[in-house]
């Protein structure tokens, strides 16, 4: 009799523990009421401009001064309209008068001064490498003295870093405690490093965003947010890998949303060691690469395969004149044989008793990089050259070009942290090298074309000097176009609206509405 | 299971007068050998940070800036504001000297304090653990406790299935089942992330799978061997109530067997946390490990370390503890001694 009791007494324990479980979980039915539910791979390891990347921004909790569209065309953002003096050394950008922060204070031009002048005290961001003298409050404007003519400031007061926060953001030492912006969305609750709370901002000046709440949840698996896709518990997924894509788009119950980045997949050559300074090596390696299989096959996506270094998202700088990266894998034989490289007795080429072997560093941040490197190996191994790849810490490419040990790196770059690429690409191919541009390498007129552009002086030559820009790049070679990016997000069958910023600036949430 | 034998033997003996100084002994040696766990664990860790592969400041830097915009120039800015090329054994002792005064110092990558930081992650980590314990035990003791009622029949047959399969089974493929059957095509539970009541069930579902199926075996064999054994027949014989027999001789003696094992369990519990936390987008004590050592937070790195070493000696404590309170044999045992 007694087992009999257990026996039941345990059954019910079993099905009542289920039946909470499922209870619990059992009143997602869409409802309008709920808040908007976005899942990305971003996490947020700290609130400061400099460091928290463009979250914040993607928000849409904070404003910069200028603002930009989906072509990247600058628009007015916390700053109405701005202009320059004749001489190109002082900008002016007035406020709009009615901008509020979440707290209730204005946004005045001595707050935004002081935001503007932190962030130029912080290494690694842009504004840290602008000629700038003063940064000032005049009445309702900011004011910014430079020392010489830098054309893209306007650009550069749009990247994230340079995000305007309230004063009460701010604890001891300027440390950012807390996010007070003064964008549509307000954040309600913060949960470090992965999950935020929005409300829409009562007090906007635009117009009342039809999604009230939202909240972000990061989630660091690219398997596990395609799951929560599938399960209806996201309505807008970022960071989708390429086979969870496909099979979402063949299950056809989702809508999918994509736009192609001005971010390319490169492959970086130490254009100063022995083997690879030669541009003929270069060009060999280039036409060895087959990018259209490996757009297909590991992109799953046949039209990423760059023929050129600039995406046609950046159509200032995409060249459709160009002459098209090419796979020729017999051209390639004949440059590294012009070159002196003849196969060895194991296949490997070899030059007066030097092996062409060479090391190919990457990480895993991006999860399409380990991939790509070793089909790029493969396709090297086929010409007889021994690429050993080397998986690690993106850092590990900076590191290396610092102490000179690097000789190939693959990673992706993001030509429009800066709306105008140009500020990007005076850092990355600059004369001495750049972190994630060139290394010992440099073309007197490539570094006087982008000087031109960066003065401004001369409006009208602009589409010529970034045509030469292209054209150097594309016959030297410092770094080796392997493919662009398409970004793509899954979204719910319950909101209509979503167009996603090829710049990655915003995701635009307060332009979405849900399905009627 | 080595460093805490001593002090739950000498608990809650009032009556015997030595015991406040042998538990007072005991606790004095034992709190030595905290000290000395966290002196050797801190020392260890710091050495292996340190040898690992990679420039600290760069790594910082990209933990930081992330990849897009990790530089050397923001590498040099980190290195000189954390005063990275100070001599390492500098470093150490400034980590050490923080310690004594309980100052575990701020991450850094994030900036934020250490302690703080460490405690939320250890509590989600724990919850998770917990809810996963508690699930596995009820449901592992249930199915053993009714197999052991007749071995070699159905039930205890199909125990043994539910042992192999469930061990079998690695928790990241168990969880992705669990997600597709319960989130994907029943909608019923969310499949990832944190901070709503109902997230947890599957993390913790997928955990206590494989842990109740270890729970049903040990229970099973325990309480078979028990019900064998002379005294339980003896105590049927004396007239006692099935229930009776089953609570008091029984249940009682198997918990002996079974807390000892539970207190192993949980250490390995603690590290299978890892992956289903990475898998359910939980931000526990396994997500903070793996981005501190990756990006060399070492303050990060030294809490987490020191935090699972010093759990190591809670948990053997909390055994202990619990198998004196069940089992009175040692407690005799130490009287005699």
């Amino acid at each position: 009799m007694g087992w009999q009791k257990m026996r039941v007494a345990g059954a019910s324990a079993v099905a009542l523990l289920m039946i909470a479980g499922c209870a619990a979980g059992g009143n997602d039915a869409p409802a309008v009421t709920q808040p908007l539910r976005v899942v990305g791979q971003f996490e947020f390891h700290s609130l400061d401009p400099s460091t928290a990347g463009g979250f914040f921004t993607r928000l849409q909790v904070a404003e910069t001064l200028v603002d930009a569209d989906v072509q990247g065309v600058l628009q007015p953002g916390l700053a109405e309209s701005w202009s320059a003096s004749a001489d190109g050394l002082s900008w002016t950008f007035a406020l709009r008068p009615d901008a509020l922060f979440h707290d209730g204070t204005a946004v005045t031009a001595e707050v935004a001064a002081a935001a503007l002048t932190t962030a130029q005290g912080k290494a690694g961001t842009p504004l840290a490498t602008v000629p700038l003298k003063a940064i000032s409050a005049e009445g309702n404007a900011v004011r910014v003295e430079l020392a010489e003519p830098f054309a893209p400031l306007p650009a550069v007061l749009a990247h994230t870093s340079t995000q305007i926060l309230a004063p009460s953001s701010y604890g001891p030492d300027q440390a950012v405690t807390k996010v007070v912006g003064s964008g549509p969305y307000q954040v309600s609750h913060i949960e470090p490093p992965a999950k935020v709370e929005l409300a829409a901002f009562e007090q906007w000046h635009g117009e009342k965003p039809d999604i009230s709440e939202v909240t972000y949840q990061a989630v660091g698996r690219a398997e596990s947010r395609a799951l929560m896709a599938e399960s209806g518990q996201a309505d807008v997924t970022f960071g989708m890998d390429p086979s969870s894509l496909q099979k979402i788009r063949q299950a056809g119950k989702l809508d999918i949303a994509a736009v192609t980045l001005p971010r390319s997949i490169l492959l970086k050559a130490n254009s100063g060691h022995e083997i690879l300074g030669d541009v003929q090596v270069r060009r060999a390696l280039s036409l060895a690469l087959d990018r259209e299989s490996m757009a297909t096959a590991l992109l799953r996506d046949p039209e990423m395969a760059a023929t050129q270094l600039f995406p046609p998202s950046l159509p200032d700088w995409h060249q459709a004149s160009a002459k098209p990266l090419e796979h020729d894998p017999a051209a390639a034989r004949k440059l590294l044989a012009d070159a002196g490289w003849a196969p060895g007795s194991d296949g490997i080429l070899e030059r007066d008793g030097r092996k062409f072997t060479v090391t190919l560093r990457t990480f895993p941040d991006r999860p399409e990089l380990p991939i790509l490197a070793t089909a790029i190996q493969a396709k090297l191994k086929e010409l007889g050259i021994a690429v050993d790849v080397k998986v690690g810490n993106s850092s590990e490419i900076p590191a290396g070009h610092k102490d000179g040990s690097l000789e190939l790196a693959l990673y992706s770059r993001n030509y429009a942290l800066v709306p105008d690429a140009l500020v990007t690409l005076t850092d990355d191919f600059a004369p001495e090298g750049g972190d994630y541009g060139s290394m010992g390498w440099n073309d007197p007129a490539l570094t006087s074309a982008l000087h031109d552009l960066a003065s401004g002086n001369d409006a009208g030559k602009a589409a010529e000097s970034r045509g030469k820009v292209t054209d150097i790049l594309q016959a030297q070679l410092p770094v080796i176009p392997v493919a662009w990016y398409r970004q793509s997000a899954v979204v719910s069958p319950r909101v209509d609206g979503v167009t996603l910023d090829p710049l990655e600036r915003s995701w635009r949430l307060s332009d979405l509405a849900w399905k009627k | 299971m080595t460093i805490s034998t001593a002090e739950p033997r000498t608990s809650s003996r009032p009556a015997v007068p030595s015991a406040v100084a042998t538990t007072a002994r005991v606790l004095g040696r034992r709190a030595l050998q905290a000290a000395g766990v966290v002196l050797v664990v801190s020392t260890a860790c710091f050495a292996i940070v340190q040898n690992l592969p990679g420039d600290i400041a760069f790594r910082i830097a990209a933990g930081r800036y992330g990849y897009d915009q990790v530089t050397a120039a923001s590498a040099d800015s980190v290195r000189a504001e954390l005063g990275l090329d100070q001599p390492v054994w500098l470093q150490l002792m400034d980590w050490l000297a923080g310690l004594v005064s309980f100052d575990l110092g701020n991450s850094l990558v994030t900036g934020a304090s250490v302690a703080g930081e460490l405690g939320l992650h250890l509590a989600s980590s724990l919850q998770l653990a917990a809810a996963a314990l508690v699930l596995a035990l009820i449901v592992g003791t249930t199915v053993g406790a009714l197999a052991a009622a007749r071995p070699g029949g159905l039930l205890d047959r199909l125990t043994t299935v539910w042992v192999s399969a469930a061990r079998a089974l690695p928790p990241f493929l168990l969880g992705l089942l669990l997600i597709l059957l319960f989130s994907v095509h029943l909608g019923v539970l969310p499949a990832a992330g944190h901070g709503e009541a109902n997230n947890i069930v599957l993390p913790a579902a997928t955990l206590a799978v494989g842990l109740s199926g270890l729970f049903a075996r040990v229970t099973r064999d325990a309480m078979a061997q028990i019900r064998q054994s002379d005294y339980v027949r003896f105590a049927a014989t004396k007239g006692l109530g099935n229930w009776l027999v089953f609570l008091r001789h029984i249940c009682r003696n198997t918990g002996v067997t079974l807390i000892a094992y539970v207190g192993v369990q949980v250490l390995v519990l603690i590290e299978g946390v890892v992956v289903v936390e990475s898998l359910f987008a939980w931000p526990g004590l396994g997500h903070a490990l793996v981005h501190a050592i990756f990006w060399r937070d070492i303050p990060m790195i030294q809490a987490a370390a020191l935090a699972l070493a010093l759990m190591v000696v809670a948990m053997n404590t909390l055994v202990d503890l619990a198998t004196a309170a069940v089992d009175p044999r040692p407690r005799h045992k130490e009287a005699v001694l």
